[in-house]
């Protein structure tokens, strides 16, 4: 794993009248550009500013500026100049572009994948310097918890989050609010607030953006989140994957506790909460909400049958909220702007934005927000570029591993919680996997099968005997060895494993199934009757083509 | 009251063993800490073995066998020593569609190791992880904590095979 880079640059100071720099370059220090070693980037460009003597230019770095594909960035804030896929002997132009820069400049369009989104979530990314409280306050931080401890009571907090209509951004979609005021009315003197962070889908980094982009936002928000159901103590679950988020967030923990807005009497008032970081281990399953408290205790992350629910019954048997990352970063620009503003956006019961991981076969890599409601053609091809090569487009994987592949057919769809259930997805935490035609789907099912074989806990039959015979059906269908019969034994089992199994895991594990073969049975047949893989990803192994 | 009893001493003296103790005492020595303690002595040592699982099972109050039942159920742990240099394919979905089973099936050719095997001189062992987060750099592999992004199989097989 990548070890966290220290931060080993200064900002110079700034020798201007107002002390405001009159241009300033803004260098991506989140994972994707870092590992493509844009830290270098910045401090090369200070070398050379320092060594220009040009004082009225800031180096910065900053969070994810959402076009990772054509990493390392760098933006000039005034103008919204990009620099893509950056190299140290970049650095000249870029040095003079900074010259140029007028104080009368203004921040032009910059394209489609910018234009098109709406930021909530994202507003700070690539904005702030992850790492500085001061560019986070600079930037309207902390407004919402100081009014709240001033001004409102738990219950209108919790009124304004339920009347906002903010849905669990961590896939199943169960209202916020309600969740919020089921654990304040619980029993309990003890309550504990829980952000996962365990973002364990493949293809899926919209978390661990946020935390390496805007860590205090999710501080903020959960500390809303304690106030508003009496809690004091709270855990943050992140993956041991994510080494510079967590490095982030313990600098983000330790700035806020200092400034007195974390720990014992917050902001001057007689409310108390701090939050300790828990690591992940690199299991999936954790991401179940019973399997990660489990996980806190020190234990085997299995999960346990609900009721209770962890809102009544959770961390150390007591009443415990726990959401994920991107709920808890809606929250403070909801107390800022009003439930209505925020209401306002989406399509029916999904209101308010949605972060979208874009990966695979797609031009613009990238972290995006849009509002709920947009369709996946604006997603995959006004904002996303289109596909890689101009190849045809076959299909977008959402939800993870238990989601689904949605054709192209559907494309005009506007994404919602319910509209990706009705084509038999899910909205999950917010990876878009697109697909073109060298993917083959029973491949693409198999290895999802794969996945879930492996992250399987054990813990119930179904689950764990289950994935299992699934993959082995679907490794002979792919081997072109397999026979109707077969294909009738999937689909039996896959029904059963879905009703039966504990977890959404287990029951979540054969959707990339039931998915593939309802929109690509055809794919399915061409592997059993004729032994031949479309897409020529599979290879087959049949005797009487080999023969 | 929790029972009182003397702190279990440390397997060796090799001041390693200090980090892991002091990760453990702050947070009080309970069970809940086993997770938090087998990162601190994975990272302090490479790996675990059995004299690192029993000394944190002492100190925690937690059985054996509990130890070895977490040790295992996580993936992130290894009880096996590493190679001198670690390469890690990501599997994660993006990799996965844009050629990952070609690179685990290149490094199986060329070093004669599957996922989580080391080479027979002990030089390099290959692993895979489930998405890095690096999905813009697909394929992506990680050498020795180093990322490197759009990966072709021959250019690291040569990589590899030179260190």
């Amino acid at each position: 794993m990548p070890a966290a880079a220290r931060p080993t640059h200064r900002r110079a100071t700034i020798e201007t009248a107002d002390g405001q720099p009159r241009a300033s370059a803004y260098v991506c220090e989140a994972a994707s550009c870092m590992s493509a070693q844009s830290h270098d980037i910045t401090l090369r460009l200070g070398e050379r500013i320092a060594a220009l003597g040009m004082t009225d230019v800031t180096i910065k770095r900053v969070g994810c500026l959402g076009l990772c594909a054509a990493g390392p960035l760098v933006e000039i804030a005034e103008t919204a100049e990009l620099f893509e896929r950056v190299k140290p002997d970049d650095v000249e132009g870029i040095v003079k572009a900074l010259k140029k820069v007028k104080p009368t400049d203004t921040r032009r369009p910059q394209g489609p994948f910018f234009e098109k989104q709406l930021r909530v979530v994202t507003e700070n990314m690539g904005r702030i310097d992850p790492e500085s409280l001061d560019d986070y306050v600079g930037r309207g931080g902390y407004e919402a918890l100081k009014r709240v401890l001033s001004d409102m009571t738990s219950t209108e907090v919790r009124d304004v989050i339920t009347r906002s209509g903010l849905r669990g951004r961590g896939g199943a979609g169960y209202p916020v609010g309600l969740k919020w005021t089921t654990v304040a009315k619980a029993e309990g003197t003890q309550k504990y607030v829980v952000c996962n962070a365990d973002e364990g889908d493949p293809g899926a980094f919209m978390d661990r953006s946020v935390l390496e982009s805007d860590p205090f936002r999710v501080l903020e928000g959960m500390t809303i989140a304690a106030f508003a159901v009496h809690a004091n103590e709270g855990y943050i679950y992140c993956r041991a994957e994510y080494p510079l988020a967590v490095s982030r967030l313990r600098t983000a923990i330790r700035l806020a506790q200092r400034a007195g807005l974390l720990g014992t009497g917050i902001a001057d008032t007689n409310f108390n909460f701090d939050i300790q970081i828990r690591l992940g281990a690199g299991a999936f399953v954790c991401g179940e909400e019973t399997a990660l408290i489990a996980s806190i205790e020190g234990r085997r992350g299995t999960p346990r049958p609900r009721p209770p629910y962890p809102a009544v019954q959770g961390l150390w048997d007591q009443p415990t909220l726990l959401n994920n990352v991107e709920s808890y970063a809606n929250v403070p620009t909801i107390l800022n702007k009003g439930a209505d503003w925020y209401s306002e956006f989406g399509i029916g019961k999904s209101k308010g934005t949605k972060v979208f991981a874009l990966a695979g076969r797609i031009v613009n890599t990238g972290l995006i927000e849009v509002p709920m409601g947009t369709t996946l053609r604006e997603i995959v091809f006004d904002i996303g570029g289109g596909i890689v090569d101009g190849r045809p487009f076959k299909a977008v994987q959402t939800g993870g591993p238990s989601g689904g592949c949605i054709p192209a057919q559907f494309l005009d769809m506007a994404v919602s919680y319910e509209s990706l259930i009705e084509v038999g997805s899910f909205m999950g935490s917010g990876g878009l996997i697109v697909m073109d035609d060298t993917s083959c789907m029973v491949d693409v099912a198999k290895y999802f099968m794969d996945f879930c074989r492996e992250e399987s806990c054990g813990k119930c039959v179904p689950c764990r005997v289950g994935t299992t015979e699934l993959y082995m059906i679907l490794d002979l269908i792919s081997r072109g060895e397999a026979t109707l019969d077969d294909l009738a034994q999937l689909e039996r089992l896959a029904g059963i494993i879905q009703k039966m199994s504990l977890c959404g895991l287990g029951q979540g594990a054969p959707n990339p199934i039931f998915s593939t073969l309802r929109y690509f049975r055809d794919e399915y047949m061409a592997h059993i009757v004729d032994r031949t893989c479309p897409a020529g990803v599979c290879t087959i192994t049949a005797p009487e083509v080999m023969a | 009251m929790p029972v009182l009893h003397a702190k279990p001493q440390a397997p060796t003296d090799d001041k390693r063993w200090k980090i892991v103790e002091t990760r453990m005492r702050r947070m009080g020595d309970r069970p809940a800490a086993l997770i938090e303690a087998l990162h601190a002595a994975q990272e302090a040592f490479g790996y675990l073995d059995t004299d690192a699982l029993n000394y944190v099972g002492d100190t925690l109050g937690v059985p054996h066998s509990r130890v070895y039942g977490v040790a295992t159920f996580y993936s992130f742990f290894t009880l096996k020593p590493q190679g001198e240099h670690t390469c890690v394919v990501c599997t994660g979905t993006a990799c996965y569609i844009n050629g990952a089973k070609d690179i685990l099936s290149g490094l199986e050719k060329a070093l004669h190791v599957k996922p989580r095997q080391t080479t027979a001189d002990n030089k390099i062992s290959v692993l895979t992880a489930r998405c890095v987060g690096s999905c813009s750099l697909a394929p992506a592999v990680i050498i020795d904590g180093e990322v490197k992004g759009k990966v072709k199989v021959d250019d690291l097989v040569a990589q590899l095979e030179a260190m």
